[in-house]
């Protein structure tokens, strides 16, 4: 009986779906304010870093200046914004009631995510290499724990829409599986938006 | 499913309380954990005061103290007050608004869980190599010398426990903005769920700079980075500004809840509708604004500069605004009242004035050229023991006493609880008045001892009587509790005979579904009207039919139970490693460490990745059953 409820035919689908149940709408005004939470996070890894920027304990650290690329920085947001674009249209063609569309597009936004952590594991190897690291300066360590924290967050959200698009590929979609979707969609923005002040405080302002 | 009627073993029990995702029983999981952790912090307390009550006393080593005295704090905030006041949230706010259980009732257990394996954690410190000891706010220039794992405890027990009241937090946000009853608007919330609501907003936006501050603590000095450490660029002042801005908006968290209960119980006690309600829920949500804006008054000497502390200094003046205006408001509520003095009220009433001394001495700290006077005096810990006892922990028994019929439909003896109000009181002004006089005379907080002949015996010793007295009456608490579960003396619907607001509309004990049919809410105080111009019964919102409840889910506990094991490893992982501090490297290496760490995350991990994975839609509550109990309550109640 439970379950009748939340597989809707396809000529009653909501147009938004993911609020159409009590539990999807209480995950969606839930998740906001968890992202809330999570704004406070990353404004207190910002303030940290900002008090800490090219505070070394000698002239022979790398400061800002010396070490971030523009280019890297530009290609690794491409991906990101990329990405964030993707998501848009998997929860599009989920509104619409498209599921293999929908699928589709969650896994290019999962390659995406894929590529922009390559480019940042290789672009922390290489400030290893170059003597940069979380244990060199406090400069390291508030870097490395503001990058990380977003980085492990893109791991988490890359782990969590791959389950998603593995666990919904037999049951297809429904209220119950729109709103697991939609949230996840609404975590990876909220991941490329703290990316967008990654690039305006640690990149542009560590370059100028 | 659940029928709470029949007679269970003991393990089906206790099984029951480890997956329950009911608010009720998760209230009375709160309860229990947090009074155990109050009496250990009131038990840490009365060895402070013992070492105390002698000059050149030698009952407690200095550093066996400084234990004592960071574990008495740390427990009391994070352990005690916090979770009790969850306990009356859980217990009223979804019963308040109408609802059938809270938002994210599998999260609410989590909450939980979280918080009992992230005190449990932390307490486990005195067994295994030493408590924190560098205080409640743990400074980062104390901290990071401290040897030993104590303070490592502290960070990941909080770090464990913290996760908890943040899901807790917006559990209760989402709750009572999308599951209040038809008629409920907000500006007829009782008070009781305003604060809820305005603390739970204060822990979403307060509790992530402590994560991030406890994450740099962690990392300095197990991780090797240099986030405090100074000769490697570091600065420690970071820390101190983190603390603070979660800090001090968590008194708040603290005192905010207590006075929605208090709020509930002058309105019922005086029998009189909450005087200027509107004024009040202002005053509620501007505290909650100023608390963000006035962390860096506990930062006076640190020595920002005269424009900040000015800045600071004026905020929190502001806040006596506000706070002023809920003091009138209660006064204006008992005036002219046909007042009943029970238990709970004679603690609401004896919280006026002790606040507003704690008040008074607040906004003489928050002149800043007068607070390098005051700074880590003994005038500092009878300030905020004034505030917190007088306020908070009055806040709880009063709580305790007033919703114990709601939560166990048992009623507390009312005799025993007013000799034990009238001992609580007299030994709390007892112990803390002096302590002001004792600051003014100069002795400084947090030191172990004092010598003889500087003219501090007396008040001590007059301190540590007046702390005795406070152990007494908790004593004859607990006589009283356990009095009334072994008589077990049950009672009916509204046993204060003046209840007011929605909880006291329901049979006792409360159905685990809380309500049959949804309630139709037609104003403020939505029981008392009923009372007053229809036959006492609330109107139903729907028809009466099949609805939907939450299933019982053991994971919340071992997604707890993973992040405490993997504490261990991260706490053994750093011991003996060179990147770590000097005060952990020293220890013996534990090659062990890494996979309790790697096995504990993955217990959590593939938790949440199940409750993800599996679909969980819940289950039905039919009509023939809510039938079958209101036919019985009828019974009953002939």
């Amino acid at each position: 009986m439970a379950e009748m409820e939340y597989n809707v035919p396809s000529e009653r689908w909501p147009s938004h779906p993911e609020t159409a149940t009590h539990e999807g709408k209480n995950k969606f005004y839930g998740f906001w304010i968890f992202l809330a939470g999570e704004t406070t996070l990353f404004a207190s890894l910002f303030a940290t870093y900002l008090a800490l920027k090219d505070s070394v304990p000698g002239d022979d650290h790398l400061l800002a200046a010396d070490l971030f690329a523009l280019e890297l920085a530009f290609v690794m947001t491409m991906f990101l914004l990329t990405s964030s674009l993707t998501s848009v249209f998997a929860v599009h063609h989920m509104r619409n009631n498209n599921f293999s569309k929908m699928q589709l597009w969650l896994g290019i936004t999962v390659l995406l995510g894929l590529g922009f952590l390559s480019l940042e594991i290789y672009e922390f190897i290489e400030y290893t290499h170059l003597g940069h690291t979380f244990r060199s300066s406090a400069f390291g360590s508030a870097f490395y724990f503001l990058l990380g924290t977003h980085g492990a967050h893109v791991v988490f959200g890359l782990i969590w829409i791959t389950m998603l698009i593995i666990r919904n590929a037999k049951r297809g979609l429904s209220v119950y599986t729109a709103a697991k979707v939609h949230t996840a969609a609404l975590y990876w923005h909220f991941i490329d938006v703290v990316w967008v002040f990654i690039f305006t405080i640690v990149y542009l302002l560590g370059v100028v | 499913m659940a029928s709470t009627a029949e007679k269970k073993g003991f393990w089906s029990v206790i099984w029951e309380y480890l997956t329950t995702v009911d608010h009720k029983k998760i209230a009375i999981l709160y309860l229990i954990a947090g009074g155990i952790f109050f009496l250990m912090g009131g038990i840490e307390a009365m060895l402070i005061r013992l070492q105390l009550a002698i000059p050149n006393n030698d009952f407690l080593s200095a550093g066996l103290f400084n234990e004592v005295l960071t574990m008495h704090g740390t427990t009391m905030i994070f352990l005690a007050a916090m979770p009790l006041l969850f306990a009356f949230m859980n217990a009223t706010v979804p019963l308040q608004i109408g609802a059938r259980d809270v938002a994210f009732p599998f999260l609410n257990s989590l909450g939980v869980w979280l918080f009992i394996f992230g005190g449990i954690f932390l307490n486990l410190s005195w067994v295994m190599g030493g408590a924190p000891d560098a205080g409640w706010t743990s400074y980062a220039s104390l901290a990071i010398d401290s040897p030993g794992h104590g303070i490592d405890f502290y960070a990941i027990g909080l770090q464990i426990t913290g996760f908890g009241t943040l899901i807790s937090g917006i559990n209760f946000i989402t709750t009572i903005i999308t599951m209040r009853a038809p008629g409920m608007t907000y500006m007829r919330m009782p008070l009781m769920t305003w604060t809820t609501l305005v603390a739970s907003v204060l822990i979403v936006f307060a509790f992530p700079p402590l994560t991030i501050g406890i994450f740099l603590l962690m990392f300095d000095r197990m991780f090797g980075s240099s986030f405090f450490l100074v000769e490697t660029g570091g600065n420690t002042i970071i820390w101190e500004h983190l603390f603070w801005i979660f800090g001090h908006p968590e008194v708040y968290i603290l005192i905010l809840p207590a006075f929605g209960i208090f709020s509930e119980i002058f309105s019922t006690f005086s029998r009189k509708r909450l005087f200027g309600y509107s004024a009040m829920v202002f005053a509620t949500v501007l505290i909650g604004f100023f608390g963000f804006m006035v962390w860096a008054h506990h930062m006076f000497t640190v020595g920002l500069g005269p424009t900040a502390n000015a800045i600071f200094a004026i905020a929190t003046m502001a806040i006596a605004v506000p706070t002023g205006i809920k003091i009138f408001n209660w006064i204006a509520t008992v005036w002219g009242g046909s007042i009943e003095f029970t238990t709970p009220m004679l603690y609401a009433l004896a919280f006026i004035p002790s606040f507003v001394m704690g008040g008074v001495t607040g906004v003489m700290q928050a002149a800043a050229p007068a607070d390098y006077q005051y700074h880590d005096s003994y005038f500092i810990v009878a300030h905020f023991h004034y505030v917190i006892v007088g306020g908070v922990v009055f806040g709880l028994l009063a709580g305790l006493h007033y919703y114990w019929p709601l939560m166990f439909a048992t009623m507390l003896n009312e005799t025993l609880g007013k000799i034990s109000f009238a001992l609580f009181v007299t030994g709390f002004h007892v112990t803390f008045l002096i302590q002001h006089f004792l600051g003014l005379w100069g002795m400084p907080r947090r030191v172990f001892t004092f010598l003889d002949g500087q003219g501090y015996n007396t008040a001590n010793l007059v301190s540590t009587i007046g702390a005795f007295m406070m152990a007494l009456a908790v004593i004859i608490l607990l006589v009283n509790i356990v009095m009334t579960v072994a008589q077990n003396k049950r009672v009916a619907r509204d046993p204060w005979g003046d209840g007011r607001t929605l909880e006291w509309s329901l049979p006792l004990p409360v159905p685990y579904y809380n309500f049959a049919q949804t309630p139709l809410i037609r104003g403020l105080d939505a029981y008392w009207i009923e009372k007053k111009e229809n036959n006492g019964q609330m109107l139903p919102a729907e028809s009466l039919d099949d609805f939907h409840m939450p299933n019982n889910s053991i994971l919340p506990f071992i997604i707890s139970a993973g992040l405490f094991i993997a504490g261990f490893g991260a706490l053994y992982l750093a011991s003996g490693r060179e990147w770590a501090i000097e005060a952990v490297s020293d220890l013996p290496q534990h090659p062990w460490a890494i996979w309790v760490l790697i096995t504990g995350l993955l217990i959590t991990f593939i938790s949440m990745g199940i409750r993800s994975w599996k679909d969980d839609l819940g289950y039905y509550v039919t009509k023939e059953e809510v039938l079958n109990d209101l036919e019985e309550q009828e019974r009953g109640g002939k």
